[in-house]
């Protein structure tokens, strides 16, 4: 038995040593993978193209506009004359946030009355919209305080009365700035591993279908299990390296910290990567032909690439999705490696996660297996 | 025929679905004899073949495959038998000696035996010298013959060949079934199934399918001799007379049935 696995073990990595090609997509689309999600894909808000009218043209609006100005996260990208520009830019998508100052504003402030503004946001992309509104009221806020403290010493607590207030002291751990590069960089590593393991099993075993190999290997004493192990193991290897080296970009170049304990994450690791070959081999014995597995390969991966809570709060999903999520490994293993990169949280708080894994590749391994078999009749 | 016999075939039928493949079908193949499988296309030949060698279960009726049952023991089967398909089956990005220490690994060949086969199989294929071409860059001649090499690394008393010669030039395929006659000498049991008429007069025996039944079992001489008596017109009927005689006489009685 452990010959004849001996023996699938050699020929594979033999077959990958001779396919120059394949080497290089083992390596170079996770390398691209990982820089454009380590570069591209933040959920911070920086530089939003803004246009403001000030209808009041006092050192107040002027004041507040500054306030603006030096936050780097409004660039003011249009002097409007009128409302009518404000909203024409708007509508061209050469701003993003319009603000108004009525006329009036000062005065309000000087007598300690509240001086309302106008935030017009383009809402089309509806998170952009929801952060940069957020900088709005901040920056509003952080002035309106300012500006009360400065009339009540200046006038001697006669206008702008003292202000009871409630200051929120903000606390972010694990993640103090909110870097969104933290968050993203060791999702990517859990989705790169699944769309490689899944896409190689499935296609390896589906090729030697296509090719009549499998037919040819089918007729030698070796018994399916045998073969499933031998083919599947060389990509259990390929998977570990891959989340090494990916997760090696992650740590040494984007600098995202790895807090955890190595092997908590290596066992979820081992885990995640079971049910990944086991998907793969499922997928491998419902297609004959390479065609049909790639189409198969992407109709899976994407739900559980969305069900995953990569990107997409689960909570936020209507409960009937939700419980879609719960037979998605990725989403366990996202916590895993989420969690050991950034909490450095060991097996103790990752345990459920853990044994839903292990559940999820037995139940999923079982299933390939019987099909397998069933698929050869 | 006796309990000497290394296949028999008893009343086998398949079914998949409504649809049967193979309806009570029955003969004995001897040690050493050749025997050949002609018929038409989805006459059930290779849903035979793919019985005996253990990956298809049958539906009813038992087979024998050197002494053993292939639906109670397919795994023993596979260790005793050698088999090559229609379609090419080797490793096209494996060298030649990869290939045949790939098999050999596979079917279990020792380590102390297998060098000795690889180079045997490496002159049957006559590719003393090419060891380490791949055999991407094989012509289809050479390949054959390299697959038929790797069938039988393991030195199995059964041969299964499906349309080993389909899409080879006729020199190669008389130098491949010289081969097999050499191995029928050998006491290995061949059993091949083929389109080519001609071929059909280099076995021993022959077992004509049709429609999943067995119209004729004999002889070559036996074979046109029936073929005759079926209506074949020509004084001197060749086989593909006898074939289409044969066959022609087959599908008719059931028709009439």
């Amino acid at each position: 038995m452990l010959g004849r696995i001996l023996q699938l073990l050699l020929k594979e990595f033999l077959q990958l040593k001779r396919d120059k090609s394949a080497r290089l997509r083992l390596l170079i689309p996770p390398m691209i993978q990982m820089v454009l999600f380590g570069y591209a894909a933040t959920f911070e808000v920086f530089d939003v193209s803004t246009v403001i009218l000030d209808l009041d043209r006092s050192q107040e609006s002027r004041a507040l506009i500054d306030a603006f100005v030096h936050s780097s996260r409004f660039r003011i990208a249009v002097p409007a004359a009128s409302e009518r520009e404000v909203r024409d830019a708007v509508e061209t998508s050469d701003a993003q946030v319009g603000l108004v100052i009525p006329p009036g504003f000062a005065e309000l402030l000087r007598k300690g009355r509240t001086a309302p503004i106008q935030a017009l946001v383009d809402g089309t992309n509806s998170n952009t919209a929801l952060i940069a509104l957020g900088y709005v009221g901040q920056i509003a806020g952080s002035f309106s305080q300012d500006y009360a403290r400065d009339l009540a010493q200046r006038t001697g607590r006669l206008q702008g009365k003292p202000m009871v207030s409630v200051i929120l002291r903000e606390r972010y751990w694990y993640n103090p700035n909110l870097n969104s590069r933290w968050f993203f960089v060791p999702g990517v590593i859990g989705t790169l591993a699944l769309i490689t393991i899944v896409n190689l099993c499935a296609f390896a075993i589906v090729r030697e279908r296509e090719v009549g190999t499998l037919e040819q290997i089918l007729v030698t004493p070796i018994r399916p299990v045998e073969f499933i192990i031998g083919k599947t193991l060389p990509f259990f290897l390929i998977g570990l390296m891959e989340v090494a080296i990916v997760a090696s970009v992650g740590m040494l170049w984007f600098r995202v910290p790895f807090r955890g304990n190595p092997f908590v994450l290596l066992l979820g690791t081992c885990l995640f990567l079971l049910a990944a070959l086991a998907i793969g081999l499922l997928i491998s014995t419902v297609c004959t032909t390479q065609q049909q597995a790639f189409s198969s390969n992407f109709f899976v991966l994407n739900p559980l690439f969305i069900l995953s809570g990569f990107s997409f709060p689960i909570a936020s999903m209507p409960p009937a999705l939700q419980y879609f999520t719960y037979i998605d490994p990725l989403r366990y293993y996202l916590v895993i490696i989420r969690a050991t990169f950034l909490k450095g949280v060991g097996i103790e708080a990752l345990w459920h996660q853990m044994l839903a894994l292990a559940i999820i590749a037995f139940v999923l391994l079982a299933a390939a297996v019987l099909r397998f078999r069933k698929s050869l009749d | 025929m006796n309990g000497a016999a290394r296949i028999v075939v008893d009343r086998l039928v398949k079914r998949f679905g409504d649809f049967t493949a193979l309806d009570g079908v029955s003969f004995e193949v001897a040690p050493g004899e050749i025997m050949g499988f002609l018929g038409p296309n989805g006459a059930g030949k290779s849903t035979l073949i793919r019985i005996l060698c253990g990956l298809l279960h049958p539906s009813q009726g038992r087979a024998q495959v050197a002494g053993i049952d292939v639906a109670k023991d397919p795994e023993a089967v596979r260790t005793r038998i050698g088999y090559m398909s229609q379609k090419f089956s080797l490793y096209n990005d494996l060298s030649v000696v990869e290939n045949l220490r790939f098999f050999g690994g596979i079917y279990g060949v020792g380590r102390e035996r297998i060098d000795a086969r690889v180079t045997e199989a490496v002159s049957m294929a006559g590719l003393s010298g090419r060891e380490d071409t791949l055999v991407a860059n094989l012509a289809g001649g050479w390949k054959q013959r390299l697959a038929l090499g790797a069938a039988i690394l393991h030195r199995p008393p059964v041969l299964f060949l499906d349309e080993p010669t389909s899409g080879v030039d006729p020199e190669s395929r008389r130098r491949f079934w010289d081969l097999i006659h050499t191995l029928g000498g050998e006491g290995i049991s061949v059993l091949v199934s083929t389109h080519y008429m001609d071929e059909a007069e280099y076995c021993h025996r022959i077992a004509l399918i049709s429609g999943g039944r067995l119209a004729a079992l004999g002889t070559p001489r036996d074979i046109k001799r029936l073929g005759k008596e079926a209506g074949a017109e020509a004084a001197e009927p060749t086989m593909e007379d006898a074939f289409v005689a044969l066959v022609g006489q087959a599908q008719g009685g059931r028709a009439a049935a």
